[in-house]
């Protein structure tokens, strides 16, 4: 049999019960691979479930970087005997089985192509541990021990991070530190250590940080000036709130009096969620709500009055399979139609589509700045795969000269002063109106908003000509937005092709993969990957300057394809599917595959047929 | 009610508030409602109470959700900012308002399909959550702007103009509102002014929840015989508990009134609500006799009017939440923002 060899290069899968946790065990072990220096992207595979399903931790260890899911495992850590067979056939052959050994299996239950790797995790609980949630907890860390004895991780890495994380109770510091010893010299004792798979140390991470979207997101919220968040739980977006909750305490209390300058109310639903957000954006301040696909369907009507009554308000959706309950613990992309052209009537919505958390805590703070200059809704367009999974990513970065844009409110003063104040008057010309808050002036500046047509001074009307002026104006502003959104980033190929290819968000590790395997085998191809919505000029411009451009997402119906040859009257022809929604992550394979595969059924064929799948 | 544009030289000589305000610097847009409608006696009270408690009109923000009722907002308190918003959702709308500035009056303006039907979820939440408002429903037991299809609040037995007999049981928003934790609850009728315009003056003031149930008869779908929505029904069955008089916190309180026949509750504001009693015994700090009694006369056919609940410690959602004095609309940038020391001190441990 032939043994797989990697340094710094391999998959080590985790099989677990959910509700036993080892969460915090896997996540520590990324954690201490992150420590020697090298690049993981860990990836959590759960059920919608709160105890006894299975779960699953893919950590990809990769000295190039590379970010995205790799699929295939080269090392699985079966803890799940309910998974075993289907995990024990996951093993790429050569690789590595590591599983607690304390109650005997038949041969049947192995393979011969694979290492196996039998420690009696729970036996030597058993005897080191009295207490049964001791056990429970320890032999987690236990294993972490003996992977890190297997894989060639340094033992005192494994002790600083249980140090730090336990950092105030010595007793736990000690204990788990024990474990974890007890787990490593046993591996050490039984084993050729390292297997041939190794971690070796390395400067592979730089100054990145370790963090998930949901987190990060929470973070721009505060950095944003969020004040407001009303929200109604939902997997996968819930821990957006719950950061916003435990940053905001931690950055947001007044030292004084310990009271709160900010204002978290879990709604009844979701549309109580979002009409909370516009009360209170209507009222002056900044505010959010987090949710995901169902609750989106949810906010229609009200995200439509916020677009057309022009009040400010950020909406987080963290995408989720769909359609209806859908695949609620996978990932998709899958509701960019239905955030771009939210509620009834001719409407359209700015949306951001951050690929990392980096991009998660800077385009959050950002929507605020464009909802209110904008006085629009403003969609972040996450996803699980990014929300819920830790990622390395640029350190976040604020700069302290930097003021909240509050877009065009008029003050007292200017009321006073006797300026024109037409609430949906385009004073300007760029479609943008004038706003007033509750209690800005005596006896001026106030009006009575409406989701019914008005006129420019927020008088009701149903004129056809107050009507189109309205609409007309709500256009400039969208046009704009074109202006304000984050701009796509090209990443030209090494030699001139007439290929490209457009994506976003979390297909973006994937992708930057995908480029290079590709180019390694001759295949250039231009990539786009777009931040915003509505697309700024140079999205068009590089699909007229190729002659195939291949539109790669996370949904089956293609919809950013459907979304660029709608607002950028763009040929059908020229914009190829590349398709990926079984609800796990992209892989840089499938689509370095699809996009090969494609272009070499082109060569044999005249450029003019159609590519569409 | 009014179809025609009044004067503006008339505004001299009309009496002013200790603001120097007139009653008509509390008055909006002409209604565009049908001649006779109980909602425009609603505004009308709203009007005075707001001239009667000193208000200024620019504090105040109103908000609506949809139909007849919800359009009132435009006919009343023109130099405050307004917020008709969408069909029952009203609640959370000014939830929202009031989380982001506690210092403005909020007074929210619904009907029983708005609330009892379409809203009901967000009524009752706004209720529970304690938000500072005070809200009034214009209750006509019917759909006016759809012509003439009964509402959650239409009692079982009743008759629409159509002649159809209603058959669902009713909705009673007072019952719900004790029921779910509102510190203020009162029930009063629109064709009663000297009962209604003191109630509306105790829930601008009042610091917590506060919901009117104000019986507005609708005069084209809902005033025939067999209605029990009507002006004549309305006026035959109402049983009034008290008769309150609001009296601000520094005005001398008068003792009019025989020793023993009122009753003194000071409110959160120091605002203190006279409360004169009629004929029976009836405790309005007594919540669960409060609604022992409505339901009792409710059962009688009666329909119990008057300052049915008030809690005189009552707190509001921004107490629950503990947030700053400042209202949050309020902060600056530095206030909010934590800045970069703190952000790369976060990054590094997050490494």
């Amino acid at each position: 049999m032939n043994s797989i060899t990697a340094t710094n290069d391999f998959v080590i899968k985790f099989a677990n019960v959910n509700g036993s946790g080892s969460a915090s065990a896997n996540e520590m072990f990324a954690r201490a691979i992150i420590r020697m220096g090298v690049p993981v992207s860990p990836r959590n595979i759960f059920p919608s479930n709160i105890q006894g399903m299975p779960t699953w931790y893919e950590l990809r260890v990769s000295a190039a970087g590379w970010l995205g899911r790799r699929g295939g495992s080269d090392l699985m850590v079966a803890l799940n005997p309910q998974t075993w067979d289907r995990d024990v056939a996951e093993i790429v052959p050569g690789g590595y089985l590591f599983y607690d050994s304390t109650r005997e299996l038949p041969p049947s239950k192995f393979r011969d192509d694979i290492n196996v790797i039998g420690i009696p995790l729970t036996a030597i609980c058993a005897k080191e541990f009295k207490d049964p949630n001791q056990r429970r907890l320890f032999k987690n860390i236990m294993y972490v021990g003996a992977l890190a004895a297997l894989v060639d991780i340094e033992l005192s890495v494994i002790e600083d991070l249980l140090a730090q994380q336990y950092r105030g109770k010595d007793q736990l510091i000690e204990g788990n530190r024990n474990a974890a010893r007890i787990g490593y010299d046993y591996a050490k004792a039984h084993f050729a250590c390292p297997l041939g798979i190794r971690v070796e140390r390395a400067d592979g991470v730089g100054d990145r940080i370790f963090i998930d979207g949901n987190s990060a997101a929470g973070l721009g919220a505060v950095y944003g000036g969020a004040t407001v968040a009303a929200w109604y739980p939902i997997t996968p977006s819930t821990s957006v709130i719950e950061a916003f909750t435990s940053y905001c305490r931690k950055y947001r209390t007044d030292p004084d009096s310990g009271a709160a300058r900010y204002a978290i109310v879990q709604a009844e639903d979701e549309l109580a969620s979002i009409g909370m957000v516009i009360g209170a954006g209507w009222n002056g301040v900044r505010a959010f709500t987090a949710t995901s696909g169902p609750g989106i369907s949810l906010m229609q009507e009200f995200v439509g009055l916020s677009y057309f009554a022009e009040i400010p308000s950020v909406i987080v959706n963290v995408q989720r399979g769909g359609p209806s309950t859908g695949m609620p613990t996978r990932t998709q992309q899958s509701d960019l139609l239905l955030c771009a052209y939210a509620s009834h009537g001719d409407t359209r919505h700015v949306l951001l589509l951050p690929e990392d958390p980096h991009e998660c805590f800077t385009f959050t703070a950002q929507a605020f700045d464009l909802a209110e200059r904008l006085q629009t809704p403003v969609f972040l367009m996450t996803d699980l795969d990014i929300g819920m999974n830790e990622r390395l990513c640029k350190p976040f970065e604020w700069d302290d000269s930097r003021r909240y844009d509050r877009g065009k409110l008029m003050t007292a003063e200017e009321l006073e002063a006797g300026k024109d104040f037409g609430r949906y008057l385009d004073a300007d010309g760029d479609g943008i109106p004038y706003r007033t808050i509750p209690g800005t002036h005596p006896n001026k500046g106030a009006f009575f908003t409406r989701g019914t047509t008005r006129n420019a001074y927020a008088k009701y009307s149903e004129a056809g000509a107050d009507y189109i002026y309205n609409m007309e104006r709500l256009r400039r502003k969208f046009e704009t937005a074109k202006t304000l959104v984050p701009a796509p980033i090209a990443t030209p190929a090494a030699e001139p092709t007439r290929f490209g290819v457009i994506y976003y968000g979390s297909t973006s590790p994937a992708m930057a993969e995908a480029l290079t395997l590709m180019a390694a085998d001759g295949v250039h191809v231009d990539a786009l990957r777009v931040r915003g919505f509505p697309f700024a000029s140079e999205v068009d411009t590089f699909v007229e300057d190729h002659d195939v451009v291949f539109v790669v997402e996370q949904n089956e119906s293609a919809q950013l394809r459907t979304l660029l040859i709608n607002e950028g009257d763009l040929s059908p022809k020229k914009l190829v599917r590349v398709l990926h929604y079984d609800g796990t992550p992209i892989t840089a394979r499938f689509i370095a595959g699809a996009i090969s595969d494609a272009i070499d059924d082109r060569k044999v064929q005249p450029i003019q047929t159609s590519m569409n799948r | 009610m009014t179809y025609l544009a009044k004067p503006r030289l008339l505004a001299d000589v009309q009496p002013k508030n200790a603001l120097g305000f007139t009653r008509r610097d509390y008055e909006g847009a002409i209604s565009t409602l049908c001649a006779g409608c109980g909602h425009d006696s609603t505004s009308a009270a709203i009007v005075q109470a707001c001239f009667e408690l000193d208000i200024e009109p620019h504090r105040v923000a109103k908000l609506s959700g949809i139909g007849c009722s919800s359009k009132t907002p435009d006919y009343f308190l023109g130099a405050s900012h307004g917020f008709n918003s969408v069909h029952g959702r009203m609640p959370s709308v000014a939830t929202g308002a009031a989380l982001a500035n506690r210092d403005l009056t909020y007074l929210g303006v619904s009907g029983d399909g708005d609330s009892a039907s379409i809203g009901i979820g967000q009524f009752a939440h706004a209720m529970r959550r304690g938000v500072n408002m005070a809200y009034i429903v214009e209750n006509n037991g019917v759909y006016g702007l759809t012509k003439g299809q009964f509402s959650a609040t239409a009692d079982k037995g009743s008759k629409s103009k159509k002649g159809v007999l209603n058959a669902d049981s009713p909705i009673d928003l007072v019952a719900l509102a004790l029921q779910l934790g509102a510190t203020y609850v009162a029930r009063s009728f629109s064709g009663d002014k000297d009962q209604l315009v003191p109630l509306i003056k105790g829930a601008l003031r009042h610091k917590g929840p506060a919901f009117i149930d104000v019986l507005s008869p609708c005069v084209t779908f809902n005033n025939h015989a067999g209605s029990t929505k009507s002006y004549d029904y309305v006026r035959e069955h109402n049983e009034a508990v008290n008769r309150i008089e609001v009296i601000m916190a520094r005005n001398a309180i008068e003792a009019s009134y025989a020793p023993g026949s009122l009753r003194r509750v000071v409110q959160h504001d120091g605002s203190v609500l006279m409360l004169r009693k009629l004929g029976l015994d009836y405790d309005p700090t007594d919540r669960i006799g409060a609604m022992n009694h409505l339901h009792e006369r409710n059962a009688l056919g009666e329909i119990v009017t008057g300052l049915l609940y008030v809690d005189e410690s009552a707190e509001d959602l921004h107490r629950h939440l503990n947030t700053v004095e400042t209202p949050l609309n309020q902060l600056d940038d530095a206030e909010l923002c934590p800045g970069n020391d703190l952000l790369q001190a976060l990054n590094a441990s997050l490494r």
